[in-house]
């Protein structure tokens, strides 16, 4: 198996009609899963892709059935509320594409989801791939490009940066390794799926043996992976790269920032948390895919 | 982050409610001390610049009457911080204070929610008073929706010791606060120190206010430039660059100038937060200087990406162009080769460039760059996602060292340059798109109807049109710049895409005249 995407996956594309949602649409139904529906508010009646589009999210899973996940490509000042349609309607998870979507936004899209008991991965996310099962967003781009980038494996990759995201699995496949699921959490400081949250699906999923993480300054996901590390919460080999060390110059945070994270989001704090537990903290980019090597039992 | 500065910050608190010291702005001393007379006896002065710790480094002053306040005044306005001058004082009625306490509203990612603070201690040094166990800080997440709820107030007030009339006052500002942080869509907002007076008022005494730099459009009154913290006020260029980004929403544009020091500067073009990160360290290791820092990211339109490169190519004194992000992009990389190439041919390019477009589609935007930059005197080299931006800017570092800049010389650019004989025009998000239709008559291929990505054209009588209905298809160009490639690789050059940078040209005119 993989977390959040597989081939069986059934997809609904809200902002099915513009120029990402139509190139989106055709990765997703080139490489997997299943795209049943396409939403743009006015344009029901249309296709894109041979796939029909309808006015609202509830008429299009009327007509269709349910569907697992949304993916959401429409301006970043509507997202937010097209992902709540989407929740509304019932859908429990939805990928948020668009970047710049608001903070606050975001934090009442946040209160909304816990009320219906629905996740959201992004904003400011390129999605996730399970390789040779399928994609939701826009990771590859192309089906070409989705197949030749990335090889099934049993290596969860997740990701703080989009193209860093793609970067590691590409470099992972280079070296013969191959990806359960890649997932980019998003590059927002507020996301739906932080790193901690998709390190506890990948510990329920057996196909995952190992977990290469990217970080960033700011934040402070990373430290809280290494607190489930210490509870045990998370217990299989994590390889982990933080970027920014020579960014952290420039970086400033409020006072209150300061006092609530009491020391944390920094480089060197989540390099010292990850590395106290357990965690292999590579210095180079360049040296994911001999650390995984050393790691993995299976290749 | 985009921050106000203080005297904006206090007017909007003070807007909701919230009391702040009685106060002016000033730009001159002799306005600070018209101001100190009807004030007060005793007055604050406080240079508006964005750094923290003002009070240390003599930006906040006291001074005791008009005279005082008068040279005082001169003094902060001759200083400079962070190589800007001080332009502008807000000066206050000291008041008496008795008790200064901190308050603040945060967004805390770990809960994904809002989170207020008050501390029983305030002033300088709080994250010191944080690690001090007489210090009492309370904290309570709130509703995005709902705001702080008046009882959390109170019980927030309460337990920092705060009790009778201070405690009901306090608790009516965090309220106020809190509602000042949802509505202005604020990253952090934080009241350092809070005074109560000695006459038992709540008072902001200081304001750092940051906001959520996504959410600027939608808040006009804050009048920020540029969406984002930049840590200098914003240059000419900037402001330019500013301009474009809010024009055009597809994908992010943001362009900072860094250094204009030392001799090996360059003009950097990155893609993506991390690999752009990534890319500037390497181009370090190679020795270099980053000049600027560009990021078009997230899908960007070619049209975007042009402009982009336009900002950088304007840039003086680089001796190189480093165009490298995260180098396994999802995106279609042949959009941004096709901006590369109408800017470097334009301009023209007169320095050495190396353009890592590694991802999806990058075979077909490492064949754009060869093919339409090959005949320049400067080397243009592209490549992929299996060189790496170390790699890449080793390259460089050798194609620096064998082609100094060159002088200004004759290129074709991609667009057609003589007026039509025969025109056929339309509007397109940013831009206009003209074809000769006198040239066309003789071009058999029409390459540029195969070339269009959206394929909103077609030829009808021997022309190129817009697809029936025109104005949906004109509505539906992407700006891809494939068809005025296309008809200048035919040799035809029918095509001209006029992609406006507005204030561009008037900048360059300007900063010309100043040279001479």
């Amino acid at each position: 198996m993989s977390i959040l995407v597989h081939r069986h996956t059934r997809v609904l594309v809200q902002g099915i009609t513009g120029r990402e949602g139509r190139v989106r649409t055709k990765l997703m139904r080139g490489y997997g899963p299943k795209v049943m529906a396409g939403v743009t508010p006015g344009r029901g009646g249309e296709e894109v892709e041979g796939v029909p589009v309808f006015d609202t999210v509830k008429q299009a899973l009327n007509e269709v059935g349910n569907v697992d996940a949304s993916v959401i490509f429409v301006p970043a000042f509507a997202a937010a509320d097209a992902a709540m349609e989407a929740m509304d309607a019932g859908i429990k998870f939805v990928v948020i594409v668009p970047d710049r979507v608001p903070l606050h936004d975001v934090l009442k899209l946040t209160e909304f989801a816990k009320e219906r008991q629905a996740a959201f991965l992004g904003p400011n996310t390129l999605g996730c791939l399970s390789p040779g099962e399928g994609v939701l967003g826009m990771m590859g781009g192309s089906p070409e490009a989705a197949r030749s980038f990335f090889k099934p494996g049993r290596v969860g990759v997740a990701s703080r940066s989009g193209g860093i995201t793609s970067s590691i699995a590409y470099y992972l496949g280079k070296e013969g390794i191959g990806a359960s699921t890649i997932v980019h959490v998003g590059g927002d400081s507020v996301v739906g799926m932080p790193l901690p949250t998709v390190l506890s699906r990948f510990q329920q999923d057996d196909a995952t043996e190992l977990v290469v993480i990217f970080g960033e300054i700011g934040t402070t996901q990373e430290e809280r992976v290494a607190e489930m590390m210490k509870r045990g919460e998370f217990t299989k080999p994590l390889v982990a790269y933080i970027g920014g060390r020579q960014a952290e110059e420039g970086t400033r945070f409020s006072h209150a920032g300061a006092i609530v994270e009491g020391g944390r989001g920094g480089y060197e704090s989540k390099v010292e948390a990850l590395t106290d537990a357990g965690a292999q903290v590579v210095l180079r980019f360049e040296d994911i895919p001999q650390q995984v090597k050393k790691l993995l039992k299976t290749a | 982050m985009a921050r106000l500065l203080e005297y904006k910050a206090k007017a909007i608190l003070a807007a909701s409610g919230i009391r702040i010291p009685p106060g002016k702005v000033v730009a001159s001393a002799e306005a600070a001390a018209n101001a100190a007379r009807e004030l007060a006896p005793s007055t604050v002065l406080k240079a508006q610049v964005f750094t923290t710790g003002r009070a240390g480094k003599g930006l906040v002053r006291f001074a005791n009457g008009d005279a005082e306040a008068t040279a005082v005044a001169s003094e902060l306005l001759g200083r400079e911080v962070r190589g800007f001058p001080v332009s502008e004082i807000l000066i206050e009625e000291k008041l008496a204070v008795a008790k200064e306490l901190f308050a603040a509203c945060i967004v805390s990612d770990e809960l994904a929610s809002p989170l207020a603070l008050l501390a029983s201690r305030g002033g300088s040094g709080v994250e010191e008073l944080a690690k001090d166990p007489a210090v009492i800080f309370s904290r309570r997440a709130f509703s995005a929706t709902a705001g702080l709820l008046p009882f959390q107030a109170r019980t927030m007030a309460r337990e920092v010791g705060l009790r009778g009339k201070e405690l009901t006052k306090a608790a009516s500002f965090l309220v106020k606060l809190a509602g000042v942080f949802l509505q202005e869509e604020a990253r952090t907002l934080e009241v350092n120190p809070l005074a109560i007076t000695e006459s038992g008022e709540v008072v902001a005494l200081d304001c750092h206010f940051s906001v959520d730099d996504y959410a600027v459009p939608r808040h006009p009154e804050l009048e920020i430039e540029i969406a984002r913290e930049i840590g200098h006020p914003p240059t000419e260029l900037e402001r330019i660059a500013a301009k474009v980004e809010a024009a055009d929403h597809r994908g992010t544009f943001f362009f900072l100038e860094l250094s204009t020091e030392g001799e090996r500067l360059v003009g950097f073009h990155g893609a993506g937060g991390g690999g752009s990160m990534m890319s500037m360290d390497a181009l370090n290791r190679a020795g270099f200087t980053a000049r600027n820092f560009c990021d078009t990211s997230g899908n960007p339109s070619a049209a975007k990406v042009y402009r982009a490169a336009k900002h950088i190519l304007a840039l003086e004194g680089i001796i190189g162009y480093f165009a490298s992000g995260s180098g396994v992009a999802s995106q279609e990389q042949f959009h941004s080769a096709r901006g590369f190439v109408k800017a470097f041919r334009e301009w023209p390019l007169r320095v050495p460039a190396v353009i890592r477009l590694g991802g999806n589609k990058e075979e077909i935007a490492i064949q754009i760059l060869n093919d339409f930059l090959g005949d320049l005197p400067v080397p243009v080299e592209a490549y992929g996602k299996d060189d790496s931006a170390e790699f890449c800017a080793q390259r460089l570092k050798t194609l620096v060292a064998e082609h100094p800049p060159v002088e200004p010389y004759e290129c074709a650019p991609t667009s057609r340059t003589a007026p039509a004989q025969e025109e056929y025009a339309f509007n397109t998000l940013t831009g206009r798109i003209s074809i000769d239709h006198a040239i066309c008559a003789g071009c058999k291929e029409k390459p540029c109807i195969a070339a269009c990505i959206p394929q909103i054209l077609e030829e009808r009588e021997g022309k190129v049109l817009l697809r029936e209905p025109a104005e949906e298809s004109a509505h539906r160009c992407t700006e891809c710049l494939a068809c005025e490639l296309a008809c200048f690789e035919s040799g035809k050059r029918a095509v001209k895409i006029d992609l406006p940078i507005a204030g561009f040209e008037e900048y360059l005119a300007r900063r010309k005249e100043g040279g001479q």
